[in-house]
């Protein structure tokens, strides 16, 4: 039998961390930002096949950046736990603050039990039934929780795209001022034009399923 | 050995992965019951009669509001037709608690497949998913606690309405104009195969839907004829290109007085 080398817990965790980090920035950010009816979440991404941005439930959007494999099993084992709680209970019951609290459970073991953490960060969006109140959760690759409000941005540019945003973001913004104010972000963040961009809202407007994908030119005309 | 899924989300699921009967069977809570041979089984509410027809741009899917349980009416006001998503409807005949229950089950599987995959199954897809959740019900059937449902909707890629019709065993049956299940089925049909026309619109397969009902309320007493004092109305939907539309109460009155006043 051989005997592993003793590597420090604090090495190893700041060497996970550093690994995960470097991963996560490589890709392109999401910025979920408050308007007067929903919330706006916006991706830059030149892929129409290939989403970031998806629905989990009636009033619930999810977003990740990072590896597409690992937040892609993320976003699908938060569906299956959010149809599973909706359908032994009720649909009343499965609300944004559990599944982020799984999400933060689940990416916190994988990150102290597996040798490679997940390189992805996760954004949780929620509204009301009404769609006046809105909810927004970040969740980090090592299972670190934050709610946010106003709006919100994942990936290697959040901090610039922030920062941005702090300045841009006004209350009881239209649609389409929050989409500017998206692009606008990017723009400073990244100091480049998009390649492409993957539009979705949570709308109190839109009935029980209240997520919607838009496309730019939509957002442009509403 | 199999390993544990790490933390509280359910990380792994049943190959394909993108069903949620699956995944709730693979957790020990699917819809299937056995029942012991021999047990008897007490008397439940049984809903009767569903209906659903094509015109020229959708289909019209009409069901009475009446629940039975042996000679009694159980119910004056059950549900029996249901949207299944946003382009189709199911409406079920039968046991009516483990009818609420597969409806239900159906449901959220659609909308989980499509959550999960990005894409809603095609209508053929949601048919024959529909008559695995039928024949996982057989055990129960044989035991007399039988459930068949009705299902219809907007075919998005033909850009056409259809109906299918099933039996207990899970058989599923497209049905070229129109389908219904339940006790007053065969009068419903009896009266559609002599109402039905190729150049019904919208207006007229919603009426003749609910004149369909109201002839077999007249000699099936297990159906459950429209109460215009009551305000017992049957529910009527249509699925066209736009989708699922369910006709509220005002709309229906008329068609309901309509038919009261002309069927003998």
């Amino acid at each position: 039998m051989s005997i592993p080398f003793y590597v420090a817990p604090e090495q190893l965790v700041r060497d996970k961390a550093e690994f995960a980090r470097k991963g996560i920035a490589r890709g392109r950010s999401i910025v979920a930002v408050d308007y007067a009816e929903g919330v706006l979440l916006l991706a830059e991404n030149p892929s129409t096949a290939l989403h970031k941005i998806s629905e989990v439930y009636d009033r619930i959007a999810f977003a990740g950046v990072g590896k597409y494999n690992e937040f892609e099993t993320l976003r699908k084992a938060g569906i299956r736990q959010a149809d599973l709680m909706g359908y032994l209970y009720s649909r009343d019951d499965v609300t944004a603050m559990g599944l982020a609290t799984a999400f933060a459970q689940t990416l916190g073991m994988i990150f102290t039990r597996d040798p490679k953490p997940f390189e992805v960060e996760i954004l949780l969006a929620e509204i009301s039934e009404d769609g006046n109140e809105h909810r927004l959760f970040r969740v980090t690759y090592d299972g670190t929780l934050f709610d946010e409000r106003k709006y919100v941005a994942i990936g290697g540019k959040a901090e610039q795209l922030m920062e941005a945003l702090s300045e841009l973001w006004t209350e009881e913004m239209t649609l389409k001022q929050a989409f500017d104010a998206g692009v606008e972000a990017f723009s400073r963040a990244e100091g480049r034009e998009s390649e492409g961009w993957e539009v979705a809202v949570l709308d109190g407007g839109n009935g029980r399923r209240s997520f919607r994908r838009l496309s730019p030119d939509e957002v442009g005309t509403s | 050995m199999i390993e544990k899924p790490l933390g509280p989300l359910p990380l792994d699921a049943p190959v394909p992965g993108s069903s949620f009967t699956d995944l709730l069977e693979s957790l020990g809570t699917g819809p299937e019951i056995i029942i012991p041979p021999g047990t008897q089984l007490p008397s439940v509410p049984e809903g009767t009669t569903v209906l659903a027809l094509r015109y020229d741009g959708g289909v019209v899917m009409a069901g009475d509001r009446r629940a039975t349980e042996g000679h009694l009416v159980a119910h004056k006001r059950i549900r029996k037709v249901f949207a299944a998503d946003l382009y189709s409807a199911v409406a079920v005949a039968g046991v009516a608690g483990l009818a609420m229950d597969m409806v239900k089950l159906f449901q959220v599987e659609l909308e989980h497949y499509e959550k999960i995959e990005g894409l809603r199954l095609s209508l053929e897809g949601k048919a024959s998913f529909l008559a695995r959740l039928v024949r996982s019900q057989l055990p129960m059937a044989i035991q007399g606690l039988v459930v068949v449902p009705l299902f219809a909707g907007y075919d998005e890629r033909e850009a056409r309405g259809r109906v299918y019709t099933y039996d207990v065993v899970g058989g599923r049956y497209e049905e070229t104009e129109f389908g219904s299940t339940g006790s007053g089925s065969s009068l419903a049909k009896a009266y559609l195969r002599t109402a039905y026309r190729d150049d019904l619109g919208s207006e007229g397969a919603m009426a003749t839907a609910v004149n369909a009902l109201v002839a077999a309320s007249s000699e099936d007493t297990a159906t459950g004829g429209p109460d215009l004092k009551r305000g017992i109305l049957p529910n009527v939907v249509r699925i066209d290109a736009d989708g699922f539309f369910e006709l509220d109460d005002e709309a229906i009155y008329p068609l309901a007085e309509h038919a009261v006043e002309n069927i003998r």
